[in-house]
């Protein structure tokens, strides 16, 4: 690879960062029964990587996803729960 | 141009709007002050096409000219002392950032004790910075030199700030006759700042970005290289002011009846004027004694210096600054130059001239007669007598 004078990089670094190496243990289960699709899960999520559409369609991408459980907390119907890593 | 009867400060700012920066940002202080003001007044009377930002301190001095140097344009800053000591960190980040940013410091001490005068206390304690080092011994070479600072911070092989240092008060509040060269010379010395990378909202890239362990060693060894490159490319743009000015300009160094001496006094700055003057005074009189000036600290040019210096029995190296529980800056690295040669010079070094303290022809004559009889270390000079000095025994 190459390192640019002054290390300026392009657009991309951010994805191509994978920050779901960062959890350690939990991770959220969307169950997708009783979501009203109120978006609070995906407007809330630091990372931005929690994406979806109509009811019960709500999902975190795990690639990114660091486990913090901020979507779990704020679901107002209790339908994302976080789990442990280690089954 | 003729040479004109001007205040170092108004040269300093004549030549900086020469350069053309588009921004500047400055906080006063003194020694400085005067030489911003100068420029403030070049802006709001027309006479220069640029923004002035005034800002809350030197931090804040510094971070808007790194900012407008990432967007692409010259820029231009100046400080001292404290003042340069706050704008520490941001400068670091313009030199990692590799960012030409050319500024003027009119040296003054480091408090405490709080004092206004002359040493080079303060760019010194940036020489690990990154940033380009640049002393000026009279007022025409804190013109020169600047124009010199920008065309080599800026060539695409240094990309690294550039600090040209002039002796507080000494230079910028003296008249001297200074010849401040014409528009059309200085452009034709300096063409337009080509950035290598630059901030444009259409297409969007990161300065400053985060570095793991894993990249962070090769952009410091990038930055070293950068510096070592530098002393080639300040030659070849020494010859090219010489050529377009029509006058010389000492770039790296300067040796001053080095010839057959035997003796060489080794300083940077004003005070290279007085040492000067010891010389030929020393030399009428039989004395094979002679001086070098070192114009440009960093890159520290090793090779030359040693070049110059290794046919001496005494070299006497004079610091007007001191790392404090170690030496003379200076002394430190000319010493370090003849480490492992076969038969080294005796290197004295002596620190003279803190706060301001005065540096006569007496003191310097002493100075050469003591180091010839015994090496001297760090050696205080002119410290005061009548003084008792708590704690010291």
């Amino acid at each position: 690879m190459k390192l640019t004078v002054g290390l300026v990089t392009r657009p991309g670094a951010s994805r191509a960062n994978k920050t779901g190496g960062w959890r350690s243990d939990k991770l959220p289960r969307f169950l997708q029964a009783k979501c009203t699709a109120c978006d609070l899960c995906a407007l809330t999520c630091p990372e931005g990587c929690v994406f979806g559409e109509d009811k019960n369609t709500y999902w975190a991408d795990l690639d990114y996803c660091k486990g913090c459980g901020i979507c779990a907390n704020i679901c107002p119907v209790d339908d994302i729960e976080m789990i442990s890593e280690v089954c | 141009m003729a040479p004109r009867m001007i205040r170092g400060a108004q040269a300093v700012a004549e030549a900086a709007a020469l350069c053309r920066p588009q921004v500047i940002s400055a906080y006063p202080i003194t020694p400085q002050t005067v030489i911003v003001e100068e420029l403030a007044q070049m802006i709001a009377n027309g006479k220069l096409e640029a923004e002035f930002v005034n800002v809350e301190s030197e931090h804040s001095a510094a971070s808007v000219v790194l900012g407008a140097s990432a967007t692409g344009v010259r820029v231009y800053t100046a400080s001292s002392s404290q003042g340069l000591l706050l704008m520490s960190e941001v400068l670091y980040n313009i030199a990692g950032m590799r960012l030409p940013v050319v500024l003027t410091c009119a040296n003054r001490s480091v408090s405490a004790p709080l004092n206004i005068w002359n040493d080079q206390q303060d760019s010194i304690s940036l020489r690990d910075s990154g940033c380009l080092q640049f002393y000026a011994e009279n007022n025409q070479e804190a013109v020169d030199l600047l124009l010199l600072a920008y065309r080599v911070a800026e060539d695409h092989g240094v990309m690294l700030p550039a600090l040209v240092c002039v002796d507080g008060f000494l230079l910028p509040h003296a008249y001297e006759a200074v010849d401040v060269p014409e528009p059309k010379e200085v452009d034709a010395f300096l063409p337009p700042y080509q950035p290598l990378y630059r901030l444009d909202p259409d297409e969007p890239l990161t300065f400053g970005a985060y570095a793991e362990p894993d990249k962070y060693m090769e952009a410091r060894y990038m930055m070293q290289r950068a510096q070592e490159k530098a002393i080639s490319v300040i030659q070849e743009a020494g010859h090219s002011f010489e050529k377009v000015f029509g006058r010389p300009i000492s770039a790296l160094m300067e040796r001053y009846r080095m010839d057959d001496a035997s003796t060489a006094l080794v300083a940077m700055g004003s005070v290279i004027g007085t040492i000067k003057d010891v010389v030929d005074e020393l030399r009428s009189q039989g004395q094979r004694v002679g001086a070098l000036k070192i114009v440009t600290y960093r890159p520290f040019p090793k090779e030359l210096i040693y070049h110059a210096l290794k046919e001496m029995e005494n070299i006497i190296v004079l610091d007007k600054a001191v790392s404090l529980g170690s030496g003379g800056p200076l002394a430190t690295e000319i010493r370090a130059a003849f480490q492992g040669s076969p038969q080294p010079p005796r290197v004295s070094g002596v620190i003279a001239g803190l706060g301001g303290r005065d540096i006569t022809m007496d003191t310097i004559k002493r100075i050469i007669s003591q180091a010839q009889k015994e090496v001297l270390e760090a050696e205080f000079v002119d410290l005061r007598e009548d003084m008792e000095l708590e704690g010291v025994d």
